[in-house]
């Protein structure tokens, strides 16, 4: 079965959302929603391996040949990507069990395992295809789902988050396509690197360039890029605890995928790169989300609001990576990727913790937290000071892949812009580690609920992770080089 | 409900034909304009007009809503199966090839069994959405 792990990986967990939606059992449906979570994170696991020892794997669904047909196209880069949200989402899963029953209605748990798995396999198909148009349908597929997990939350607010994510999610996919469609008449092709092949010798620039403007766009109120992230705070402010740790672990990583597929893959380093006033754009923006979103977070006194805005800030440090668009700032891109994932799933676990034995929701609610909870409490410091990049933790390998790589272009504005995000960083999470730490416990807070075991387990596993590849890159750092070896600058270099 | 007996009787007689044209829709989409979205819809349409003339209380009877619940995922899941028995033979996900002994047969089968799914699914979530609008307030 291991040459149809491309079609595996993004079919196991949608066959999982159809099965735990017909069989709706109380006690099952944790299990049928695990079992797909592993298989899926165990046939990613064979992909990487794959990718690494061949060259690129590419699969014809339904036996239709490319370019006519759908290709599932599998390089170093979108399999790291596929074995990360995998294996967090099988994490996450572990975790969900108690934190499910304690916020959600009995009769609505089967729903969200469905949605959390249906959207893990259009997650997944994004990554994966190698074709234009069946892109969008992943997009649509994850996006759907996504909507429902925001609404599940049982707050009221949660209803109106994910109706205006709706409304943004829609427009962006349908620049998204409107893009596709300029392609297409270009090119003539639906798929990816047949596009990249064709639009060599194409000389309509002008189209060529507005369906850039058009996917890019698109693409970026999927990633919540700076301007376009209005709907992210209450999303992940207003959905259920796990369904926050699942969303701002994958969904946006994805989409940011997506972004460096079209500008590296379909129309190449050199079309994107030589236009000055694109790299001005991505490279402007991601400066205002480090600033303006940190700036907005020190503001915030939802908990979970706070670490949301935190997120469209770590977002414009991965797309400053893209903007510098060197091998250094590439790794910086990728490796944040990936220790994004690990640190903003280990916080919203923690505070899901929270969540569950004492309905902590506000800030001034953690005051003498490490009395009350030691474990939970310094899982979020330790997260939270990844966050600003202290030596030793994960954030400080992104961060310091990135300078290098705005020292290289000589861009000195860009580092001190680095330097600044992160001061602002240390100010909301100092607030947190502040009251954490160094105040009375307020009386309001009683510890009602022991937290269950695997959910400890899980938050102090993806701590411990933050700490781990903070200190040996090995892993994390080697593999983002890899993939930006192989696949991005491969041409390049 | 006595004002409307012209609706009714002429909306008894129109219900065979409906369901009838959806399955013909159905069957004939791979010689003829048609498929499983169409001919799910036309289904549904029927189920609506059903429930329009009839009252949703009775219509919800006659049809209870968790078959139409049930659908949704079912139909996916013949979607699926369809491409896991390709997948089990050995051949790519959803190569129809795999479903019979000659290749054009299995792609004729292929597309039967995937237009099916495509059916159920179609004719659920619409009466689900339908119903889901005009129970709304009533509970």
């Amino acid at each position: 079965m291991n040459e149809h792990a491309p079609a595996l990986v993004a079919m196991l967990p949608i066959i999982g959302a159809i099965l735990i939606m017909l069989i709706r059992h109380n006690h099952l449906n944790w299990l049928i929603a695990l079992l797909s979570g592993f298989g899926t994170m165990y046939y990613s696991i064979i992909l990487y391996l794959d990718a690494r020892s061949m060259e690129t794997i590419s699969y014809a669904m339904g036996g239709w040949e490319p370019p006519v047909g759908i290709e599932y196209r599998i390089d170093e880069f979108n399999a790291l990507l596929i074995a990360l949200i995998s294996i967090m989402s099988f994490l996450i899963l572990i975790y969900a069990k108690s934190s499910l029953s304690n916020e959600l209605k009995k009769n609505k748990i089967s729903t969200f395992y469905s949605m959390y798995l249906l959207c893990l396999g259009g997650l997944i198909g994004i990554l994966s295809t190698g074709d234009a148009f069946n892109a969008f349908v992943f997009l649509e597929i994850s996006s759907l789902a996504t909507y429902v997990i925001i609404s599940m939350g049982g707050d009221r607010r949660g209803l109106l988050a994910a109706y205006q994510y709706l409304i943004v999610g829609t427009i962006g996919a349908t620049l998204y396509v409107i893009g596709v469609g300029l392609i297409f008449i270009i090119t003539g092709s639906l798929n990816l690197y047949d596009i990249s092949v064709k639009l060599g010798d194409v000389e309509l620039y002008r189209p060529l360039l507005a369906s850039l403007a058009f996917i890019t766009v698109g693409i970026a109120l999927k990633i919540a890029l700076f301007p376009l992230h209005a709907w992210l705070p209450n999303a992940y402010a207003f959905a259920p605890s796990v369904g926050t740790a699942f969303l701002a672990s994958t969904a946006t990583k994805v989409a940011i995928y997506l972004l460096i597929k079209y500008l590296y893959l379909v129309y190449g380093f050199d079309l994107v790169y030589s236009n000055q006033i694109f790299i001005f754009v991505v490279l402007s923006l991601s400066v205002l989300a480090m600033f303006g979103a940190s700036v907005i977070a020190i503001f915030q006194s939802n908990l979970k609001k706070l670490f949301a805005y935190s997120s469209v800030a770590q977002i414009g440090y991965i797309t400053l990576g893209i903007g510098i668009a060197n091998y250094n700032g590439l790794i910086g891109s990728t490796v944040h990727i990936i220790n994004h994932s690990i640190i903003k799933a280990a916080i919203f676990l923690a505070i899901g913790c929270l969540v569950f034995s004492s309905k902590i929701v506000n800030i001034d609610q953690l005051a003498g937290l490490g009395k009350k909870m030691p474990m939970v409490a310094v899982c979020i410091t330790i997260s939270s000071l990844s966050l600003i990049g202290v030596p030793g933790t994960v954030g400080f390998i992104s961060k310091w892949y990135l300078v290098l790589g705005s020292l290289e272009q000589g861009w000195w504005v860009v580092v001190f812009a680095l330097a600044v995000s992160s001061i602002l960083a240390l100010i909301y999470v100092g607030r947190i580690i502040e009251l954490i730490w160094f105040h009375a416990p307020v009386s309001s807070i009683v510890s009602e609920n022991k937290i269950p075991f695997e959910m400890i387990a899980v938050t102090v596993l993806m701590t411990i992770a933050t700490i781990y590849f903070g200190i040996d890159t090995r892993l994390t750092g080697d593999l983002a080089k890899i993939a930006v070896e192989n696949v991005l600058l491969g041409e390049q270099l | 409900m006595r004002l409307d007996l012209l609706l009714r009787i002429s909306s008894k007689i129109f219900l065979p034909f409906i369901i009838l044209f959806a399955f013909y829709v159905q069957f004939h989409g791979d010689f003829g304009p048609g498929g499983g979205f169409q001919a799910g819809v036309i289904f549904a349409a029927g189920v609506i007009l059903y429930t329009i003339i009839f009252g949703v209380k009775k219509a919800q009877k006659d049809f209870p809503e968790k078959i139409f619940n049930f659908m949704v995922p079912l139909g996916v899941l013949i979607f699926t199966v369809t491409g896991l028995i390709s997948l089990s033979k050995g051949y790519n996900f959803l190569d129809y090839d795999a479903l019979a002994h000659y290749p054009k047969h299995g792609q004729h089968i292929g597309i039967i069994a995937i237009e099916l799914g495509v059916f159920v699914t179609v004719i659920g979530s619409m009466v689900s959405i339908f119903y889901a609008f005009v129970g709304r307030g009533k509970k």
